[in-house]
């Protein structure tokens, strides 16, 4: 959506004050909830998101089971009063859609051959919305499987690039997702650098394609710190030394 | 009844008959209880409340909507409960089931019988157009009680809830040419206000199994409940709203000893309450 009106720049600098290159703030907190095997918290932003892993357990119904390996299913799902205006709740096709690419993204990471017949559910609840849920609904994904001690290769991290006024930046923020011209959501393996998560909307140059995929995957690396962050500060355990 | 239950039953009822509960609570003692106001800046207004271990979040968003015939000068309320399965690995996606529903109706009934809602100032244009309130809650955490908990953060939500004239203003002025009336709701409403509520009504909940009856239910104690009641009680103390669930059965007696002690903690919720939200 192209308004003249609004300006995303001011000075060089992006409305929220950013230079291209920088993140929002980023809040992360691992093994929150009691009731779930893992867990994470995560603020990206104005995002505010909850994550709960269960299982491995039995997949239900067994029509879904799958007697080689587990099975992924990622939730996403919105609050109603996530929104600007109400959401009706339960699940529509935008929330289906971005359950599928994250749980297949997951699928990727997950040593999921460990545990034929089972199912491991990722619940993403977002409580607050504002731009690049779905990066920071797999960002703290990555945590909470973590937290639940599920074996994995990496933890999955995602940032997005997009493109405003004609300039490739990181991370978009509300009105540069509602006013840009192009986002590019990535999620990756760090360790690796495989990519488990793209998507595009807008219009980007091969070049300026090259460009954002290479900042997104920096802003990734620099999320992905966060993300052990979080996971030793609840796991450290403070040795005393006489 | 699977095994889990029955021995956790016996377990537990060898605790109550020594006077104890497994978390060294007295039967009328209520869990540590937070509430942290502000929690979804999204929200006209919303809190996350904290009980024990179980933990909902609850939003109250508005908008413009027509009025029911019955009621042409009143806003509207609705309330829904998502028990989303972050909250337990018993709770399934989907529609709400019938423990979702019932929670709704029980939180709503609480919040409408009371009239904590000054619903007739919500009135925009006689007939025509009113505001629409509806309050949303999350369980983010069950560990048991979400009765209380659920009503406690939507009290919380509400009480901290404005008006959102700003973001709705556009539509209000390109309704003023077919409501001239709008113009006079502008005038005396110019920016987003606080919510016009009443007193607030508090739900205690208790449940009953073997001989003894507790206070807030933990998990394990809902769990082995014959019988449960949720009384919510208002400030001068009198009762503004009853549910009796489960399949057991309470005595007359019983009931009557329940819902004073619901007044006595009511009390001490509200309190706590108005700590945070200010009154």
């Amino acid at each position: 959506m192209k308004n003249d009106n609004i300006k995303l720049f001011r000075d060089g600098k992006r409305v929220d004050g950013r230079a291209t290159d920088d993140l929002r703030p980023i809040k992360i907190e691992a093994g929150v909830l009691h009731r779930a095997d893992g867990s994470c918290y995560l603020e990206w932003g104005g995002n505010k998101i909850m994550v709960a892993v269960y299982g491995p357990r039995e997949a239900i119904p067994r029509h879904t089971q799958n007697h080689l390996r587990a099975i992924v299913n990622a939730r996403y799902n919105m609050a109603a009063f996530s929104v600007e205006d109400r959401k009706r709740p339960g699940p529509d096709r935008r929330s289906r859609e971005i359950s599928k690419v994250i749980s297949e993204a997951l699928e990727k990471i997950l040593l999921l051959e460990k545990f034929p017949r089972a199912s491991i559910d990722v619940n993403i609840e977002v409580l607050n919305a504002e731009a690049g849920t779905r990066c920071a609904g797999l960002t703290a994904a990555g945590v909470a499987l973590a937290d639940a001690g599920i074996p994995m290769k990496d933890i999955p991290v995602a940032c997005a690039a997009g493109k405003i006024e004609g300039q490739l930046v990181l991370d978009l923020g509300k009105e540069e997702d509602n006013y840009g011209d192009a986002d590019l959501p990535v999620a990756i393996s760090p360790r690796t650098g495989e990519i488990l998560l793209l998507q595009m909307d807008g219009h980007l140059t091969f070049d300026e394609f090259e460009k954002a995929l290479d900042m997104a995957i920096k802003g990734c690396n620099k999320v992905s710190e966060l993300q052990k962050a979080a996971i030793i500060q609840k796991y450290k355990v403070e040795l005393e030394v006489e | 009844m699977t095994i889990t239950p029955s021995i956790k039953r016996e377990y537990l009822s060898k605790l109550a008959s020594q006077g104890k509960r497994a978390d060294n609570r007295k039967f009328g003692d209520y869990r540590p209880i937070k509430i942290e106001i502000g929690y979804i800046p999204k929200a006209e207004g919303s809190a996350r409340v904290k009980i024990g271990n179980t933990q909902v979040v609850a939003g109250v968003k508005m908008d413009l909507g027509d009025p029911y015939p019955d009621t042409p000068d009143s806003g509207v309320m609705t309330t829904a409960a998502e028990m989303i399965p972050m909250a337990s690995p018993d709770f399934e996606s989907g529609p709400p089931r019938e423990d979702a529903i019932e929670l709704a109706r029980v939180v709503d009934r609480g919040i409408r019988e009371s009239e904590i809602i000054e619903v007739e100032k919500l009135c925009i244009v006689p007939g025509e157009k009113i505001w629409m309130i509806f309050i949303d809650i999350h369980i983010i955490d069950y560990d048991g009680n979400l009765f209380d908990a659920a009503s406690l953060a939507s009290l919380a939500a509400l009480m901290t809830a404005n008006v959102p004239i700003q973001r709705i203003k556009p539509m209000l002025e390109k309704l003023q040419e077919r409501y001239p009336e709008i113009g006079n709701y502008l005038k005396e409403h110019p920016d987003n206000y606080t919510l016009p509520l009443r007193e607030p009504p508090i739900s205690c909940t208790s449940a009953k199994f073997g001989n003894v009856i507790v206070m807030d239910p933990s998990l394990d104690e809902e769990e082995i409940a014959e019988a449960r009641l949720t009384v919510a009680t208002d400030e001068k103390g009198d009762i503004r709203a009853m549910q009796k669930g489960l399949n057991g059965s309470f005595t007359v007696d019983e009931i009557k000893k329940v819902i004073k002690a619901s007044i006595d903690n009511g009390k001490k919720i509200r309190e706590e309450l108005y700590k945070i939200v200010g009154k």
